[in-house]
């Protein structure tokens, strides 16, 4: 900071020739990082999904990717869900029967968006389970919604069953002041956590009125 | 940053314990309080985000210093602000590819250690004078005194703020957490209480120690 004073200026060759050395030497050790952790990181991306998704679904042995669109089912290809599609996990048990069906919901909670993924069940038309994949909610308050036992029984049984259309869910999925719940679609809030609670059930809400109504009628597509 | 100039003497302990104590980055210099405030809700943060920030200070550190007698001074702090960003970057992915948990918990952190002060500081006022063996041994110490500041806050905020330490209950199921340790102010609390403290242990005032400050 308190360098001599040198008046001689650098010819400009110099100084792009030391950029171009600098950033050429820098520029290989990204890619040469890039390329050697790259496995190791879809790797890893692929633990988390499984682990992420067995948990909500319970006795699933293997999960595949799906996207949802309005024509039908297929599997993804290459990452990129096109636009208007919903992408959902297909889980199975060991024996290869399908387990039930995971997806991701979010919505913007007190700090920051909440998002979880959730279990849906075949058999129920219901949501047997929700685990939370990112959120930055105040701990001790809006972390609840993973501790507080209570509110993790609402996802037992969610009932997201589509209506006689198959065009959206029969009873929209809503969040409700603690101790009111009355029907299977409701969500008991945790009190003093209510702007959490509302953002699980709107997220999961949204998610499901987008994907279910494109994905029950082809259900039968999932089983081997 | 108003130490003389060491180019010419050679490797002591001062050298690498520089960082550490005398001069340590969290506790004296002041420096890099995004990080220290943001990440250290508990002690693995702290600690994951200290070895991080190490290695990127000890990597650009090495070839800044490898570099000092090519590099033009008209260019130098772009110069520094690229080897710093790749090995951010080589970091990013190295976390990603150990520990995606852990990745997410640091969220952007990992990126912004790019503009840590006490990187470019050390790259401007050490590694750009110094030798490579030397500025190693500099950069170990500051990295080295970075990750304990980190610990030593991430540590007592999750002790108050969870009762617990490395994710174990220290406590009991009674302990009724002191939330506000894990919350930004309490970020604030904690880093008052240890700068005192380390005042007190350097035996002099923090208004006398002859750092810079408003940092």
């Amino acid at each position: 900071m308190s360098e001599p004073i040198n008046n001689q200026i650098t010819p400009a060759n110099r100084l792009v020739l030391t950029m171009g050395l600098v950033a050429t030497i820098c520029g290989i050790l990204i890619v040469g990082a890039f390329e050697g952790t790259q496995k190791g990181i879809a790797e890893n991306k692929r633990i988390m999904v499984e682990r992420a998704v067995f948990k909500v679904l319970p006795g699933a042995a293997s999960v595949r990717e799906y996207v949802a669109t309005a024509e039908g089912i297929q599997p993804l290809s290459g990452g990129n869900v096109p636009q208007g599609a919903v992408k959902f996990y297909a889980a199975y048990d060991q024996a290869g029967s399908l387990k039930g069906i995971a997806a991701e919901a979010a919505s913007k909670g007190y700090a920051d968006v909440v998002r979880v993924l959730y279990g849906y069940d075949v058999n129920c038309q219901c949501i047997i389970g929700m685990g939370v994949v990112a959120m930055r909610e105040t701990p001790g308050i809006g972390d609840k919604i993973i501790t507080d036992a209570a509110f993790v029984k609402n996802f037992e049984a969610l009932d997201v069953r589509l209506n006689s259309e198959l065009s959206a869910l029969a009873n929209e999925v809503k969040t409700v002041k603690h101790g009111t719940k009355t029907n299977p679609w409701q969500i008991d809030a945790i009190a003093g956590a209510t702007i959490t609670s509302k953002a699980v059930g709107r997220g999961i809400n949204e998610s499901a009125q987008k994907l279910l109504p494109k994905l029950v009628p082809h259900i039968a597509e999932l089983k081997p | 940053m108003s130490q003389p100039n060491q180019a010419d003497e050679g490797i002591t302990f001062d050298t690498f314990m520089e960082g550490v104590w005398r001069q340590n980055p969290v506790f004296v210099m002041v420096l890099g309080m995004c990080p220290v405030m943001a990440v250290t809700v508990s002690a693995i943060n702290g600690i994951a985000m200290g070895i991080a920030t190490t290695f990127v200070l000890v990597c650009s550190s090495f070839l800044i210093s490898l570099i000092r007698h090519l590099v033009p001074k008209e260019v130098r702090i772009a110069t520094y602000i690229v080897i710093i960003a790749t090995f951010v970057t080589l970091v990013d992915y190295l976390i990603q590819a150990g520990s995606l948990a852990l990745y997410e918990a640091l969220g952007a952190f990992i990126q912004l250690i790019v503009v840590n002060c006490i990187i470019l500081g050390r790259a401007e006022a050490h590694a750009s004078k110094n030798p490579p063996l030397k500025t190693v041994v500099n950069a170990l110490g500051m990295g080295i005194g970075f990750t304990i500041g980190l610990f030593a806050l991430g540590g007592t905020r999750e002790i108050l703020g969870a009762g617990k330490l490395f994710g174990i209950s220290l406590f009991g199921e009674h302990f009724q957490p002191w939330v506000v340790m894990v919350l930004p102010p309490g970020g604030f609390f904690v880093l008052g209480g240890w700068l005192l403290l380390f005042a007190l242990f350097r035996n002099k005032p923090a208004t006398e120690g002859g750092h810079t400050h408003g940092a």
